[in-house]
């Protein structure tokens, strides 16, 4: 791999240092002084990677005890009772997998749309406000978002949205069933609203690390502003545009507090997604105090272990799909 | 890349030309419409939080600690002062070291494969969900010293920053010329001394907003305090016993049943944007302007 190429050049400065800033770095009377410097940055940059060690042993060693027990089928069982000492994560990961694909599904159009207005429709003086309020929405608690969707989201979905969804596709079975308001489909409309932000900025960025030339030549050839968006812009980044979409799925992945809110709690697979639901971080933060034995305790951290390599390959996965995208674009011209 | 377009089909026919000024326009409705789509929730959201935020705002909130079940009034004072203690625990620890990691991907290690995979890694960790971070912190700290404590609070929250805070020091200090360091250099300047007094000291206010940035966001974290900090309903300054904090308090009161903790989740909450708008703005601002003044 060229390892150049994470490197991003300040504007204006030389990428590598010039033979005179080499010369003087090697004369330097006070080598010691900066070598020991330079070490202890080394350290602090290294502990790092040692946070990301330390999680995954303590992590593995909490939950020694379900895995022994359990193995594999810990992810396959749909059992999950304390009492009893038998536990099976299944309801969990449907919960989270199928509350955060919904959430993508809502999410994604929505989010590639406003990325294409802010980037190649939008007048300038409203590009600034509304990537500001982005940004912002970005930062936004998790557990404001929680506060706002138990107040105000859950009504309006248990009296307008859900009746509607149940008197027009209540005959398939996926809406269906009593209209508590919380459930599943509550928590994938929240985490979409919580990771759309993130998406579109994103999407934003690699939309916009697209040459201009590829534009002007897609319209030179007598296309309509669209076929451009479509053939110039959108065929170049769709790759940077897939990992800023896995991105969002590694938020919704992992996303706890709101999502504990409005999912209703209950360890159970329902085909209907209004019915109540569970995921795996929300299991971790409502029964991880209150965890009475070893084996119960284990079974939670184990979640979390699983919760952890999930959204570290799906990250990376993101990161390295973003980067191969944004590297090397030429700074965008004003 | 140039080999990626994909020549438009040309064909002069009146029909499909009509067909692509049509599908030209619903694309660019389907745009506008979106955009205004996403937007509405999301000003429905800031909007509700001032209305109700604004009216539960009170002396009391702010002075006051919480009053038993059916008591009206009461206030949020321990979990402000708790979410303080916090976020000054997690400061120290992060603050620092998320400053060193920054320094050394910038100024030690440009081009070198370590650098590229501290910032890849720092990058995947910010990715973490905060709830691990908090089981990872419970079973190093909580569990040897036996009961939850402000200490472990801090800590977890403090991890979240190190991140943060390593890759946007990283980008400031990117921004600075290498011609400014050459010129310390060349005045004998140790390179150490050079770098936290003129490259640091020169990126200074793009560092200092990145930390408030990490700042604001382990500010409002929930997860990881849940099984560190754990919460409290009384004073407490200790950083050995557990200690309230404010985005906890909004959790436990907005999943309550009373009208009147409801009320103070909602102040809680509203004191929390304010903090985190603030902030983001201030980053915006330095960065928008250009971290480098004097530099050039």
């Amino acid at each position: 791999m060229n390892q150049r190429t994470g490197d991003v050049p300040a504007p204006g400065a030389d990428p590598s240092p010039s033979p005179v800033r080499v010369f003087l770095l090697n004369c330097g009377s006070s080598s010691l002084a900066d070598r020991g410097f330079s070490g202890l940055m080394l350290v602090c940059a290294l502990s790092i990677f040692a946070i990301v060690i330390l999680i995954l042993v303590e992590l593995i060693s909490g939950s020694k005890l379900t895995i022994q027990k359990f193995g594999m089928s810990f992810f396959f069982g749909s059992a999950w009772d304390p009492v009893n000492g038998n536990f099976g994560a299944l309801p969990f990961i449907y919960g989270t997998v199928v509350s955060s694909i919904l959430s993508l599904i809502i999410a994604v159009p929505l989010a590639v749309g406003v990325a294409i207005f802010l980037t190649e429709m939008c007048p300038a003086f409203l590009r600034g406000f509304l990537a500001f309020f982005t940004e912002l929405l970005a930062a936004i608690p998790s557990v404001v978002y929680g506060l706002w969707a138990v107040f105000v989201l859950i009504p309006l979905l248990r009296q307008y949205v859900n009746p509607f969804l149940i008197k027009t596709m209540g005959w398939s079975g996926i809406f269906a069933g009593p209209n508590y308001g919380i459930g599943m489909f509550a928590a994938g409309v929240i985490l979409s609203i919580m990771i759309l932000p993130i998406i579109s900025s994103l999407t934003r960025e690699v939309i916009s690390a697209v040459p201009h030339s590829q534009r002007e030549a897609v319209l030179a050839l007598g296309a309509t502003r669209w076929e451009m968006i479509r053939m110039g812009v959108l065929r170049n980044a769709r790759i940077g545009i897939v990992g800023a979409v896995i991105l969002g799925l590694g938020r919704a992945l992992g996303e706890t507090m709101a999502v504990t809110m409005v999912i209703g709690n209950r360890p159970e697979i329902a085909r209907s997604l209004l019915a109540p639901g569970y995921s795996m971080a929300s299991v971790i933060a409502n029964e991880f105090t209150e965890a009475s034995d070893a084996l119960y305790l284990s079974a939670l951290i184990e979640i979390g272990l699983a919760l952890f390599i999930v959204t570290v390959i799906v990250n990376a996965l993101a990161r390295v799909l973003v980067w191969a995208v944004t590297r090397g674009a030429p700074v965008r011209g004003t | 890349m140039a080999s990626n377009i994909v020549m438009p089909p040309l064909r002069a026919r009146a029909s499909n030309r009509l067909w692509r000024v049509f599908v030209n326009h619903l694309a660019t409705t389907a745009a506008v419409g979106s955009t205004i789509l996403v937007m509405a929730p999301l000003i429905a959201i800031f909007g509700y939080l001032i209305y109700k935020g604004a009216s539960s705002l009170n002396l009391a909130f702010f002075t006051q600690i919480p009053k038993p079940v059916g008591e009206a009034g009461g206030g949020m004072a321990n979990s402000i002062l708790g979410s303080a203690i916090l976020l000054a625990i997690a400061s120290l620890m992060g603050v620092p070291i998320g400053i060193a990691g920054g320094i050394y991907i910038a100024e030690f290690g440009r081009n070198k494969r370590l650098a590229n995979m501290v910032r890849f890694t720092a990058d995947v960790l910010n990715g973490v969900p905060s709830i691990v971070m908090g089981i990872a912190v419970y079973t190093l700290i909580v569990v040897p010293q036996k009961h939850f404590s402000a200490l472990a609070g801090g800590v977890a929250l403090g991890i979240m920053m190190i991140p943060t805070i390593t890759r946007t020091t990283e980008e400031m200090l990117l921004m600075v010329p290498l011609n400014v360091r050459e010129a310390a250099l060349g005045l004998g300047v140790p390179n150490w001394r050079s770098v936290l007094s003129i490259t640091l000291r020169t990126a200074s206010p793009g560092v200092i907003t990145g930390c408030m940035l990490a700042f604001a966001r382990v500010a409002g974290e929930t997860a990881p305090l849940l099984f560190t900090a754990f919460g409290n309903q009384f004073w407490s300054t200790s950083v050995n016993e557990p200690i309230a904090a404010l985005p906890l308090q909004i959790f436990v009161y907005a999943i309550s049943p009373y009208d009147e903790w409801h009320r103070l989740a909602w102040g809680g909450a509203l004191v929390l944007i304010v903090l985190i708008v603030v902030s983001v703005a201030l980053v915006r601002y330095v960065a928008g302007r250009g971290v480098l003044k004097g530099a050039s």
